[in-house]
């Protein structure tokens, strides 16, 4: 043993002089490489989007409920497993034994979507319209303006529906973000959360199939 | 005339500088990336449109689980010599009459992830050692109307920070009553704008779907 360690330093002298001093980088810029790449990509990646959303005052009960005409009212309900049902119009107090039929659809493109584009054309189309031009070029303007120049198309518009959203207690919270998104994507101008009646949880119960749990004493 | 000839140079290309330079941007960006602590719970957040960032501070953040515990997290402010945290903890203290020691106000300070600690058993979570144990004190914020003690967290929270902004983080399988609880609370306390946490989907609908 002591003699090989001998003959490797003696020969590792020698060669100290001839070899210049350079030590092979590549390995280590390899690493160093894949680290940033690595910090880059999750510093800018991991930041979550948020949502935006807000809710009206408590109502004060000596304030009259604001008033809307019944038939731009479309009501949403956000039903159980992922389904959503849709009735447009109000309910008078005297129907309550003859409730309208509610239309079942899905949350994909072709489902509610496509229902609240049709409702909501004139001031889809007057948005895209007015996107589309900022896009092109036509329209120079901030990101800041372009959002109040937006909200102010919603402002005035009074032709698109009047949009309730309505959970029932068997949905969940992937539904309402999932709904609030395609308010926002269709344009619509007018839209509130508002609580589920008795009349609506007893509609859903029916379409889906549920046997109706307790209701008598919310009838009243 | 005789050919020139080259001088035969060894491949090899001086690194260092491409070293030095990597070296300086991987410190910084190593420096500059905030560490995520561990959440007490996973949250799959839902997808939307939104393309605003979450901000980097004044958020307070109401996280609600699949399993309908809920949990409160929020920062020290803009500048860390603010300790909102520790303001924060200390008027909770006060208000259910416990009595916190600066240590422990510091240790609640410098602990980011959200919490879910009823404030009666905050001193034994605060006195924890092993972060492993820690998961088995967060059952939870109680939010019964009885004892709203998430309702006291976000009124002492904006009492400190005026400027905070609330944010909810829920998982898309998180049940729609317990939802309509935390925005009951958030209304009765004036929050009337918030955020909503969520991933970013690119959906784009064309004027031609429109028009047809």
């Amino acid at each position: 043993m002591a003699e090989i360690i001998q003959e490797e330093k003696g020969g590792g002298k020698k060669k100290a002089k001839k070899h210049a001093p350079h030590i092979d980088m590549t390995p280590m810029v390899d690493l160093m490489c894949l680290l940033i790449t690595f910090f880059m990509l999750t510093s800018a990646l991991s930041k979550p989007k948020i949502m935006q959303i807000i809710l009206p005052d408590a109502q004060k009960s000596n304030e009259p409920a604001p008033r809307f005409l019944g038939s731009r009212t479309l009501n949403i309900v956000l039903g159980p497993d992922n389904k959503v049902y849709t009735y447009s119009g109000t309910v008078k107090p005297e129907e309550y034994n003859n409730l309208p039929p509610l239309t079942e659809t899905n949350y994909s493109a072709t489902g509610v979507r496509q229902m609240l584009l049709d409702r909501n054309r004139t001031l889809a189309k007057k948005i895209a319209d007015f996107k589309d031009q900022v896009l092109t070029g036509k329209i120079v303007l901030s990101p800041d303006s372009v959002q109040s120049a937006i909200a102010k198309l919603k402002k005035v518009d009074d032709t698109g529906p009047l949009v309730l959203i309505k959970a029932y207690k068997g949905s969940n919270y992937g539904n309402m973000v999932d709904i609030l998104d395609e308010m926002n994507i269709c344009g619509i101008a007018l839209y509130m959360l508002v609580d589920i009646t008795w009349y609506e949880e007893k509609m859903v119960e029916t379409a889906a199939g549920i046997t109706s749990t307790a209701k008598a004493a919310s009838t009243k | 005339m005789p050919k020139i000839k080259l001088p035969t140079k060894s491949p090899h290309i001086d690194m260092t500088p491409m070293v030095d330079l990597f070296s300086v941007v991987l410190t910084f960006l190593m420096l500059t990336a905030t560490m995520r602590p561990t959440e007490p719970a996973p949250i799959d957040t839902p997808a939307s449109i939104s393309e605003k960032k979450t901000p980097d501070a004044n958020i307070m953040t109401l996280v609600l689980s699949k399993d309908d515990r809920v949990f409160l997290n929020f920062d020290n402010g803009p500048d860390t010599i603010l300790k909102f945290r520790y303001k924060v903890l200390a008027l909770m203290g006060s208000r259910y009459n416990i009595e916190f020691t600066p240590a422990e106000l510091t240790k609640f300070e410098k602990y980011s992830a959200s919490l879910g600690v009823p404030i009666l058993k905050m001193k034994e979570f605060l006195a924890i050692k092993d972060p492993k144990q820690m998961s088995a004190f967060q059952a939870g914020i109680p939010i019964d109307s009885t004892d709203n003690q998430l309702a006291m967290w976000i009124l002492f929270t904006r009492q400190v920070n005026p400027n905070v902004q609330a944010c909810i983080k829920g998982d898309t399988k998180t049940g729609y009553p317990i939802v309509k609880k935390v925005f009951k609370i958030l209304q009765d306390y004036k929050v009337k704008q918030f955020n909503l946490v969520t991933s970013l989907e690119a959906t784009k609908i064309n004027l031609a779907e429109i028009q047809k």
